[in-house]
């Protein structure tokens, strides 16, 4: 890659806290490190990953909606959270935490459980027991997933 | 209290926390040369071992090899901490900043405040160095941040405590003792040597040289097994394990090459320089397959010249590769 050619494809995936080093090459060919702000083929396969994330966090919010699951299965999908893994994080049986999983079993939980699981979700105990449609709205995931309207254009052209 | 310690941004957290600590205790060593003495390049494709699903594909060793392989290289010592004990690893931090130590350590980054969102999974092998406390916060120089970041206590403690795969346990590292003379050329010759090993020698058709063949020849059959939607989401997991931050671009393949280029003249070897521009001519390879990928993903679907296209590009990799580290085992013979 030349030093000319190193990408600066911004989808604000960076949220501009920072940018990447590449390695590249000068008119010399010798190796010199340049800043990128992103590259359109690899900003296309994060926006992929969470473009699904956010399907599987629609679905549960639906679910959750439809009084088949609790506000937990949501909150899990938001965060990636598989049972083992929220086990490991609180401390609390995988068992216990399928059980949970049921909105009955969730409305009779106790504080101190709750308050395990809002830690780890970064929500307030309120937050988690009342799940409202503005959890939905988490700005940069929505802003990030491209619409038909919004064709983005190509890294690489 | 603050430690006088420079932060300097590199392309990958691992190689990077090393240099910047080595540099502190006097071994002036640049990033893609700490790379190279650990031997980080490397390819493997492992269909069993699945990672969300989908095949485990990395471009460089187990986290922490780098890092032990060039400390042992270069004749460092190193003082290693995991513990059983949240507070006692704090104190343990806390106690090596008393004493004017810049302390790696290794954390997970979905708990990481100054981390960008869209960034922040379950990964546990991240890598950074703290060095002083301020107003009640640890000053973090993270290698893939332009700038220092701080953390408070208790999210500091947070991500030290990550859990899932690579659990970090708090784990801190931090070098004890520095040889007066480092033995440069002998730790290059080792590298390569180690590294030549790892992509031509090992007999298992999914590391190395022959990963990338293996892929080459399951790539081209991933629309029609799996469906466009999942051959997509593979690609693209494929391609994030190769350009996400971290790699300083094709899967590594370009810190590889600087760092060859710093051998040769480190060396004294022409024949090393030329091998350096073999490598950035491949890395661009992987780069153009990444294009065709990223061309896929975004349109949600293929031609499905676009996947054979994809096969002959790596299986021209593998070979190109495969000269590449042929021509390296013959130059630092």
């Amino acid at each position: 890659m030349k030093q000319e050619q190193v990408p600066q494809d911004d989808d604000n995936l960076m949220e501009g806290r920072t940018r990447e080093l590449c390695y590249a090459v000068d008119e010399k060919g010798n190796y010199v490190k340049v800043l990128s702000c992103g590259w359109g083929p690899k900003n296309a396969a994060l926006l992929q990953a969470w473009e699904q994330i956010n399907e599987d966090v629609k679905a549960a919010y639906l679910s959750v909606k439809e009084g088949k699951a609790s506000p937990l299965a949501f909150y899990m999908a938001r965060s990636m959270f598989d049972v083992a893994l929220l086990s490991a994080y609180t401390g609390i049986p995988k068992r216990k935490i399928r059980v949970h999983l049921d909105p009955e079993a969730f409305r009779n939980l106790d504080s101190v459980t709750l308050g395990k699981y809002a830690e780890v979700f970064d929500v307030p105990v309120g937050e988690l027991v009342t799940l409202t449609e503005a959890v939905l709205a988490v700005p940069w995931k929505q802003a990030a997933v491209p619409t038909r309207e919004d064709p983005r254009r190509d890294g690489d052209e | 209290m603050t430690i006088d310690f420079k932060h300097g941004q590199s392309a990958h957290c691992e190689n990077g926390a090393t240099a910047n600590l080595l540099r502190y205790h006097g071994v002036d060593i640049s990033e893609s040369m700490v790379f190279g003495i650990g031997a980080g390049l490397f390819f493997a494709y492992m269909p069993i071992l699945r990672h969300n699903g989908m095949p485990t594909t990395t471009f460089r060793p187990l986290p922490g090899t780098i890092f032990k392989r060039a400390a042992t290289a270069l004749g460092i010592e190193i003082c290693r901490q995991k513990f059983r004990d949240k507070e006692a690893s704090m104190e343990a931090l806390d106690r090596a900043l008393a004493m004017g130590i810049p302390v790696g350590l290794q954390v997970g980054v979905f708990h990481l405040t100054y981390f960008p969102a869209p960034y922040r999974f379950h990964f546990n092998a991240h890598n950074i160095i703290v060095f002083g406390r301020q107003d009640g916060r640890y000053l973090i120089s993270d290698p893939v941040m332009e700038n220092v970041e701080s953390l408070s206590r208790a999210d500091l403690m947070r991500v030290r405590w990550a859990k899932g795969m690579f659990e970090p346990k708090g784990r801190m590292y931090y070098p004890v003792k520095v040889p007066a003379k480092i033995d440069l050329p002998g730790a290059i010759v080792r590298g390569i040597r180690k590294n030549c090993f790892d992509m031509l020698g090992i007999p298992f058709p999914f590391l190395g040289v022959r990963g990338i063949r293996h892929v080459a020849r399951v790539m081209k059959k991933w629309p029609e097994k799996l469906g466009e939607k999942k051959a997509s989401l593979y690609l693209g997991h494929f391609i994030r394990m190769q350009e996400e931050i971290g790699t300083g671009g094709g899967g590594f393949r370009f810190i590889y090459a600087s760092f060859l280029q710093e051998a040769s003249a480190v060396l004294d070897n022409s024949r090393l320089m030329a091998l350096s521009r073999a490598m950035t001519e491949n890395g661009d390879r992987w780069r153009d397959f990444a294009a065709i990928a990223g061309r896929i993903i975004k349109d949600r679907n293929s031609e499905h010249e676009s996947y054979a296209a994809m096969s002959t590009i790596l299986l021209e990799i593998a070979d190109r590769e495969h000269g590449i580290f042929t021509g390296l085992r013959e130059a630092i013979k």
